[in-house]
């Protein structure tokens, strides 16, 4: 989550982060949705469906309709429903995402630009057909009928194709995908966390200003090691707190003192070590880590 | 020194800021919720402010925060305020609409050469396989297997076949599950017909054929004792509106297939994309024609036993299609 701005580096781009420019030229900087989270949506997804069939499947049994085979027919039309729409009306409400993916936080979008089609939608869901169904049935022997085992095994091969496509392509495209021009992309919603940067209270003001690091001490790191320091002082674990501080005291030569609590010597460090990294940025320097030596 | 805390400038900047991306973030939440419309008018004048100021608030911290949590929230925040800004303001109700309105018709209006020609392909299977089995009954097996047929073979007696196009209380295994199983098998086949076309529509073809086949053999079947005109009312009253889709469906897998193999200027990938939209419309068309197919087969087929208005709702229903689709049309919104 490096907040770099300009041109993103391979290992960023590898790592799925792709530009987004807006309109007003502005680079959002989306992340791709992980394979796995993906095939976890899917498989939620696929829960949902194969639940709510079961549910209908009971319903009309407990239903007493005139004979046997309407019910049937009935289910059939159900589940033709569910696997024609499910996807694809969920796909085109305003969080363009199924319940599963909802879930999972990602969503699906255009490539390249804002407005997914309804169009687009469709395509991508027809394609599921020959990306998951068909290889499934291969696989299942369903659609094997009257052909024999070679033939099954060439089809399974050609539909598994299909199947690990979003594994072989750096835009984690499916077939379907690839077709619609759309992909699925990460949306996460962080609450805004409170700023560990926070003296409000007068008491809290007296605890920090015993800190005062020399430059030299404030030095000892960079960016890299700022954000691993946000991320231990939110994790709030006691025992990483108290290695991580007395890393930090080793490294820069600190003393600890009788009665000095970890987490206001790590809080009172980070402040520091934010302050000095952010007044450098505004001169332009941005120093990545702590072999950075500007 | 002791102050220097307070003095962070990217401290101070979240602070003068932080109302504005809550205002954003609540009115995103709504918006996400319901639609634009929930919205009073001043809130609809103050989405795009709050969406520059955002986007403007993104750009400084970048510049000058190190605070990780910041950026990463007005990362998600503005993408998800850039989606709904840009994005379809259309309601799922009005894209629906518009949907069945305008744009599917057109899309089958403008492709009406390969509507043609997958529909040729598939008469011309049809035929194939009539003929071959009305002159050698054996060429049947070929191309059916036995779940398919049910029994409908050309050994069946002529009352059990009779029975298949009228009972829908037979003790053949029964005739609902049948016609379901025929439904998703053909639903199936539509969206199969779509999906491979990308390979230069050659399984597209193949498919229509295969399936004209069957259907010409399942007919000679019924021909050969004589039951010719009352298998033309047990197909016609859904089969219609089957039939066509499947056509349908073919077409939009023959558009993809042939603007990947002829992509003119494009590429092949860009020729296939421009093509897929439209392909895309037609095959959600095809997937609610199936539906009514389904509702006709399962339920308007075991209710009405006379032929002559099985032919009537068939030939409604053809002539509803051919109209819906190839009446002139507005092609922009009203």
């Amino acid at each position: 989550m490096s907040a770099t701005v300009g041109q993103l580096t391979p290992k960023q781009i590898k790592q799925g982060r792709r530009h987004l420019v807006t309109p007003e030229g502005i680079d959002l900087q989306i992340q791709l949705a992980d394979v796995g989270a993906r095939i976890g949506a899917f498989a939620i997804d696929l829960v949902i469906i194969v639940l709510t069939l079961i549910a209908a499947a009971y319903a009309l049994g407990s239903m007493s309709l005139y004979n046997d085979d309407l019910a049937f027919i009935i289910l059939v039309m159900i589940a033709f429903l569910l696997r024609s729409f499910y996807f694809t009306l969920f796909e085109l409400g305003r969080r363009a995402a199924t319940p599963g993916k909802m879930i999972l936080k990602i969503r699906v979008a255009a490539r390249g630009k804002a407005r997914l089609s309804a169009a687009s939608v469709f395509a991508r869901n027809a394609l599921r057909e020959i990306g998951f169904f068909l290889p499934l049935g291969f696989l299942f022997g369903i659609g094997s009928g009257g052909v024999d085992g070679w033939m099954s095994l060439l089809a399974s091969i050609w539909a598994g194709i299909f199947l690990f496509f979003p594994l072989f392509n750096k835009d984690r495209l499916r077939v379907g995908d690839l077709v619609a021009g759309t992909w699925v992309v990460r949306s996460p919603r962080p609450m805004l966390a409170a700023d560990l940067v926070t003296t409000d209270k007068p008491e809290n003001e007296a605890l920090f200003a015993k800190f005062t690091f020399t430059p030299a001490q404030i030095d000892a790191y960079g960016i890299k090691e700022l954000h691993v320091l946000e991320d231990v002082l939110r994790a709030k674990d006691r025992d990483v707190l108290e290695d991580v501080a007395n890393r930090i005291r080793k490294k820069i030569g600190w003393v600890w003192e009788h009665g000095e609590s970890d987490i206001v010597f790590l809080k009172a460090y980070y402040a520091a070590l934010r302050g000095r990294l952010e007044s450098k940025m505004l001169m332009g320097v941005r120093r990545e880590d702590k072999f950075d030596r500007r | 020194m002791t102050r220097r805390t307070l003095t962070l400038k990217s401290k101070r900047f979240r602070e003068e800021r932080q109302d504005v991306w809550k205002e954003m973030e609540f009115m995103l939440q709504r918006i996400e919720a319901r639609s634009v419309r929930g919205l009073t008018d001043e809130e609809i004048i103050q989405l795009p402010r709050l969406y520059r100021s955002t986007l403007s608030s993104l750009s400084v911290a970048r510049a000058t925060s190190l605070d990780q949590s910041v950026v990463t929230y007005l990362e998600s925040l503005s993408t998800r305020a850039y989606y709904v800004i840009y994005g379809s303001q259309q309601r799922l109700r009005d894209r629906i609409y518009n949907f069945f309105a305008r744009d599917w018709p057109l899309a089958v209006q403008g492709a009406w050469k390969d509507v043609a020609a997958s529909t040729f392909i598939f008469a011309l299977g049809m035929l194939i396989g009539f003929v071959l089995v009305s002159n050698n009954p054996d060429w049947f097996y070929s191309f059916m297997d036995d779940s398919m047929a049910s029994g409908r073979t050309p050994a069946a007696s002529e009352e059990f076949l009779r029975d298949t196009i009228y009972g829908y209380d037979s003790d053949d295994g029964g005739l609902g599950a049948f016609a379901a199983f025929l439904f998703s098998n053909n639903s199936r086949v539509s969206i199969l017909a779509f999906a491979l076309g990308f390979a230069f529509a050659l399984p597209t073809v193949a498919l229509l054929l295969y399936n004209g086949l069957s259907i010409g053999a399942f007919i000679a079947v019924f021909t050969g004792k004589d039951l010719g005109f009352e298998i033309g009312g047990w197909l016609s009253i859904h089969g219609t509106t089957e039939l066509f889709a499947i056509a349908l469906a073919g077409a939009g897998g023959m558009m993809i297939g042939r603007a990947v193999a002829f992509p003119g200027d494009m590429t092949r990938m860009e020729s296939m994309r421009s093509k897929a939209e439209q392909a895309a419309i037609i095959l959600g068309g095809v997937v609610v024609m199936m539906f009514a197919a389904g509702l006709l087969e399962g339920f308007g087929r075991q209710l009405i036993q006379n032929d002559w208005i099985r032919y009537g709702i068939g030939g409604f229903m053809l002539t509803f299609w051919l109209l819906y689709f190839f009446l002139p049309r507005k092609t922009s919104p009203s």
